[in-house]
């Protein structure tokens, strides 16, 4: 790692204000993305600002028909939280290991936007709005592309609102060493419509409107059989190839709705 | 630069000087010389380095130092009472889950973790919960036996 300086933050406020004082500053929230990249001397900031010890994102609220998790909310507090929404939880807790779910951030995790991080696949997937220090953004114009979201220069994630859908469930493939997906698919019935948002497969999440549209006609996997996404554009690595991420992007979304049905996934706020 | 670092490890007051950088198996190790928690891969996956930071297991290899001040860190060294094992080292030597050691610090700072959080876990849910933890040696079985007999000496009731 380069040398850089500590600041531990108290509030959002002195977070947002520090980070805006710094030559090349940086957020630390759970640091399990930011502390192996600045190990591997991927990243070189002037200053870190840890988010540890701000209470305010560490809240969890539930409104009628939305749960709010503060975007300093560890993996593990979120898969404890099954009686809220159980799609949401279950994918909370299948992210990389036990020991990683007690220190990585629901903040962290969509701030960083892996294109194989699971928590992006349940924003878009339950029409999620990021809160910021500053404004609010639709999870659909959140995620922008490889490593790149809407955020503004030293703008901070404060919380994230999950609408409670009717159905939901996620599944993925992982990576066997690593847990990330190779696809992970998010499918949900929701006040607004049907939404299928897929992970792993591309730069960044995205959502499928062919079965969203075959969905709303018949919530069934078999409803899903025939459509299978075109394979322009997935990732292409060790781990798996175009055509077999545009294979698995259908089976999980199968999957995904054989679990949605199966569960009792309903509005419980 | 160089800061001092002050926080409670195994319920002592300890301070060391480091960077802002060190990471906290490194102040652990080389600043206040426990070396009981190891380092197996330095990159989040092994699990080699688990401690307990305010209660809750951790990679101490993904931690800095500096984060970690004012908390209260449990490692390996602070789990006996004196000369006598704690029940979960006793079940790992009485049920052979370790060869050369290397991942057994770290094995039973999780362990403790899950029996926390569920005391009578089944085997499939002590191999889940292990995800974190390599072993190169026992091939896991022994492990997971040690875990279940530990989980029996500590129920409410028993040892
Ligand atoms: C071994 C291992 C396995 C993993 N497996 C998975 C997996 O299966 N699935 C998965 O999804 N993830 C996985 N992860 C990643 C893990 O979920 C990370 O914790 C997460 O991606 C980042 O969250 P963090 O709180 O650790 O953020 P940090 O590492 O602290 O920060 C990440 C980035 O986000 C920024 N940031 C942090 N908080 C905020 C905020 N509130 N507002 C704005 N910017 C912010 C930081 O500046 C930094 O750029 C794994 C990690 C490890 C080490
Ligand atoms: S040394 Fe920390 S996980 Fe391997
Ligand atoms: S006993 Fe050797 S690595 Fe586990």
């Amino acid at each position: 790692m380069y040398a850089f300086r500590y600041h531990r933050a108290g509030s959002i406020d002195e977070a947002v204000r520090l980070h805006g004082s710094c030559e090349d500053p940086g957020y630390l929230a759970g640091g399990h993305t930011l502390l192996p990249t600045l190990k591997m001397r991927l990243a070189q900031p002037s200053d870190l600002i840890d988010l540890g010890d701000i209470d305010a994102l560490k809240h969890t609220a539930t409104t009628s028909g939305a749960l709010t998790i503060g975007a300093g909310v560890r993996h593990n507090d979120v898969a404890r939280m099954s009686h809220s929404i159980p799609a949401l939880a279950g994918l909370a807790g299948g992210i990389g290991d036990f020991q990683v779910r007690n220190r990585g951030t629901l903040g962290g995790s969509i701030a960083n936007a892996d294109p194989a991080a699971d928590y992006p696949a349940a924003c878009v997937g339950l029409g999620a709005t990021v809160v910021t220090d500053r404004r609010q953004i639709a999870a659909d114009d959140f995620f922008v592309d490889l490593f790149e979201t809407a955020l503004e220069e030293g703008e901070l994630v404060t919380s994230v609102i999950f609408p409670a859908p009717r159905r939901a469930a996620y599944m993925k493939f992982p990576n066997p060493a690593s847990r990330y997906a190779i696809v992970g698919v998010f499918v949900a019935w929701t006040d607004s419509g049907m939404r299928v948002a897929v992970t792993g497969a591309g730069a960044s999440v995205f959502r499928v409107a062919d079965m969203e549209a075959a969905l709303a006609r018949d919530f069934s996997p078999d409803a899903l059989a025939d459509i299978r996404i075109p394979e322009d554009g997935l990732n292409n690595d060790i781990h798996a190839t175009p055509d077999y991420r545009a294979h698995l992007v259908t089976v999980m979304a199968r999957r995904a709705v054989v679990r949605a049905n199966a569960s009792s996934d309903g509005v419980r706020l | 630069m160089t800061i001092t670092v002050s926080m409670t490890v195994n319920g002592e007051e300890r301070s060391g000087v480091c960077e802002e950088r060190t990471l906290l198996v490194t102040f652990l190790r080389e600043t206040l010389r426990l070396t009981g928690t190891h380092v197996g891969c330095d990159t989040s996956q092994c699990g080699a380095c688990v401690v307990h930071l305010d209660g809750d297991s951790v990679k101490a290899c993904t931690i800095l130092a500096v984060q970690a001040a004012g908390r209260d860190v449990t490692t390996i060294e602070g789990i006996a009472d004196g000369d006598t094992l704690h029940p979960m080292q006793q079940a790992f030597h009485e049920n052979h889950g370790l060869q050369c050691g290397f991942c057994t610090p770290g094995m039973i700072m999780s362990a403790l973790d899950l029996l926390k959080h569920n005391p009578s876990p089944t085997e499939r849910e002590i191999r889940d919960h292990l995800e974190g933890n390599f072993c190169r040696c026992t091939g896991y079985h022994n492990i997971v036996r040690s875990i279940a007999a530990a989980a029996d000496m500590m129920a409410p009731g028993e040892g």
